[in-house]
């Protein structure tokens, strides 16, 4: 296992390869042949001619740590999925399945990057350092969004699909603008800030939207550092990828004209490696990559939904078989870089870390409504202060009544 | 005092802010070597470079889902859409992005994005070129939208939306760009503030409110009556979010007569909810019902029955006359 091919990254006239690629998989429900992937189902890691070299760098300790953050995002996925059947959060987001694309990409990225997430990239937060806890506010309906992107460079959640993808770009064309106003500033001899670069997360679903069209076309015409990382698991709600599109949708950077390369998205080394590979390229000013994380969403969309009614439980035990974390382990295993110590620790770890959620997640506090006003606008805005006078004086009625009826 | 006409001001506004902060930048289709449809960023790219008078890819939710991006970056992008009915494809990014940023951020981030959009019209143009979509954005909060009706508001509320900390919209009257009037380069003087209201005319008997491209309309129907022994007083809103509704207020509680006029359509309008506001204020000051003058409940019209459509000095002298008549 472990076998791949490198990607066509530029122009290769490989069009029609590819279409019959993807209807060969429509019909069989296999993936493309022409896929990334370093670390096998198995638990063997095969060669690469590109991409070894980048997972070459991965020693046993980032291996364990690429095992430990994925194995902590699942045993949060599993809490916060509990914690909305008790009824403490309005809704959950799993991403159960998805580890490895999200874990490998995260931890791909330095901390000078900025990234934009959609609604489910709570591993991606965990390597940025977002406090888990922070992250439920927004499904506990005490927050629109509950860190403060500043500290961290992981910005808000996006629920609208793919609205984010032109703010990537956006950022990217600052990032641009920032090295070239530092370079006219720049005394001769002075340290240079490290390079940066944006990475955007969106799904198979939100790859439709013609905001992702027109980020990449803004992407493309300038040049910009951006990272577009699609995470294709398969499913928007209940509609499966092939809506969304008949070829594979890293095809589609051929044609905005920068590179796209489809990636096991189950293979954390191999998601890693193409994720550095693909940030390094845009810090260096090469310009975007399209990687599409050919994945899984194990279970549900959201709490809200129910796959009973649009797929088969045999289509979940393929993708069961190919768990991201299952063959680190056995790998990790096999080669001798982790113990059973090692395992029982990142066992004891989630437990804590549940614990750590469970408590917070009780003890989140509710905002007052005066924290809105306040918000709305960053300037004075006598609409907003007479609303707010308004509700002050509505309040304080019922204020007296309480009042009244204490005495 | 300089005269120009109100697209040269807001090309001298530009140059300004351009100048006065680096971080000011300009992005919009065709506003690079052509200098924009209208000509209002002409010369702007010879002076700043491509890096900051940026010709982008037509397609208007990039233009502003880029800029806000730039705005998180640290940048005070100005988006120029290139006519008012183009403006919805950008529209989700304005409303469900732009919008609610600093909101949904608990106040963490600001997005001081600008986006000029020329509206209106009685240009004779085709569809799509001359509507009025302001109400669309005024129900929207985190938006702040201003109208200038003449090229000295027009020079500085241009650098007053940039140094705003909150994203604004900027509706420019396109069929006045040419009007011509004295611009004070050294001072705003009255137009300090650019989200208060300006008396443009003094009045007794009735109270016209009006904005952007129907100010000088307010003002002709104004001398108009006059001469039948009406003393009314006009009033430039200037500001459409937030509206300065104690300068309004105060109008009406000396006149007992309010006419708000806007090319829009009055349902669901910027009229609308000044005669709301106004019943809430002055209820016991009208001396007669607070009537709207507007567009009709139709898409704006073939451009050769425009001239039925667009309120004009007849219609609001009707209009007086209806309040009158009360």
């Amino acid at each position: 296992m472990g076998a791949t091919h490198l990607p066509a990254t530029e122009f290769d006239g490989t069009g029609a390869d590819d279409q019959l690629e993807a209807e060969a998989e429509a019909v069989l429900g296999k993936p493309a042949a022409r896929m990334v992937q370093l670390l096998g189902p198995d638990g063997t890691l095969g060669g690469d001619p590109v991409f070894s070299k980048y997972a070459e760098r991965l020693d046993a300790e980032k291996l364990r740590g690429f095992y430990a953050d994925m194995a902590a995002i699942r045993r949060f996925d599993q809490e916060a999925t509990a914690l909305q059947r008790q009824g403490q959060l309005a809704l959950w987001v799993p991403l159960t399945g998805q580890e490895a694309a999200q874990i490998g990409s995260g931890r791909a990225s330095q901390p000078q990057d900025y990234i934009f997430p959609t609604y489910r990239e709570h591993g991606v937060a965990l390597t940025r350092n977002v406090d888990l806890a922070e992250l439920l506010r927004q499904f506990r309906g005490v927050s629109n969004g509950g860190w403060n992107p500043k500290d961290t460079n992981f910005h808000l959640y996006t629920l609208v699909l793919a609205a984010q993808t032109p703010h990537a770009v956006g950022y990217a064309m600052g990032i641009q603008r920032d090295q070239k106003l530092a370079a006219a500033n720049a005394a001769p001899d002075q340290p240079q800030e490290p390079k940066a670069a944006v990475m955007v997360y969106f799904g198979d679903g939100a790859s439709s939207e013609g905001d992702v069209h027109e980020s990449m076309v803004f992407a493309s015409s300038y040049n910009a550092p951006v990272v577009f990382f699609c995470q294709n698991n398969h499913w928007a709600i209940s509609v499966p990828s092939t809506v969304q599109t008949r070829v594979p949708l890293a095809d589609r950077a051929k044609g905005y004209g920068f590179p796209g390369i489809r990636v096991d998205g189950n293979d954390v080394i191999a998601v890693h490696a193409v994720t550095e590979w693909a940030l390094e390229r845009a810090r260096e000013g090469k310009g975007p990559v399209l990687i599409e994380a050919f994945t899984y969403r194990v279970g549900a969309h959201t709490t809200a939904d129910d796959p009973t009614k649009y797929r088969g439980s045999d289509e979940e035990a393929q993708w069961r078989a190919k768990d991201p974390l299952e063959r680190l382990e056995k790998y990790l295993r096999s080669g001798g870089l982790a113990d059973e110590a090692f395992f029982a620790k990142v066992r004891a770890d989630g437990d804590d870390l549940a614990a750590y959620v469970r408590r917070t997640t009780h003890d989140l506090e509710t905002p007052d409504i005066r924290s809105a006003f306040a918000n709305t606008y960053a300037e004075a805005h006598p609409l907003v202060a007479e609303e707010l006078a308004w509700f002050e004086e509505y309040s304080a009625g019922f204020a007296d009544e309480a009042d009244g009826a204490a005495n | 005092m300089t005269t120009m006409t109100i697209a040269k001001a807001i090309n001298e506004g530009l140059r300004a802010t351009l100048n006065n902060n680096p971080r000011t930048l300009l992005m919009g289709e065709d506003i690079g070597p052509l200098g924009g449809v209208y000509r209002v960023t002409d010369g702007l790219i010879g002076e700043f470079g491509a890096d900051r008078v940026v010709d982008t890819p037509l397609a208007e939710s990039g233009i502003i889902g880029t800029a806000i991006g730039l705005a998180l970056s640290g940048y005070l992008p100005v988006c120029e859409i290139q006519f008012d009915g183009f403006v919805f494809p950008g529209f989700n990014q304005i409303t469900t992005q732009l919008a609610k940023m600093h909101s949904r951020s608990n106040g963490n981030l600001t997005v001081p994005v600008v986006i000029r959009i020329p509206y209106g019209g009685g240009i004779g143009s085709i569809e799509h070129h001359s509507e009025s979509p302001e109400a669309l954005f005024a129900h929207t909060a985190g938006l702040r939208i201003v109208t200038p009706s003449n090229p000295h508001d027009a020079y500085w509320m241009i650098q007053q939306a940039v140094d705003c900390q909150d994203p604004v919209i900027v509706f420019e009257p396109k069929r006045r760009y040419w009007l011509k009037g004295d611009v004070d380069t050294e001072s705003p003087g009255a137009s300090a503030d650019p989200f208060k209201a300006h008396v443009l005319r003094e009045g007794t008997d009735a109270t016209v409110v009006a904005y952007g491209p129907l100010v000088p309309v307010a003002l002709a129907a104004a001398n108009a009556a006059a001469e039948d022994g009406r003393s009314v007083e006009v009033i430039d809103l200037r500001s459409i979010s937030p509206i300065d509704f104690d300068t309004v207020t105060d109008s009406v509680k000396k006149t007992g007569r309010l006419i708000v006029a806007h090319e829009a359509p009055t349902f669901g309008g910027i009229g609308g909810e000044i005669a709301a506001r106004v019943s809430e204020r002055a209820f016991l000051s009208l001396e007669a019902p607070v009537i709207r003058v507007g567009g009709f409940h139709m898409p704006y019209p073939v451009a050769k029955v425009e001239e039925d459509y667009l309120p004009d000095i007849d219609r609001i002298l009707e209009a007086l006359d209806r309040a009158f008549a009360y």
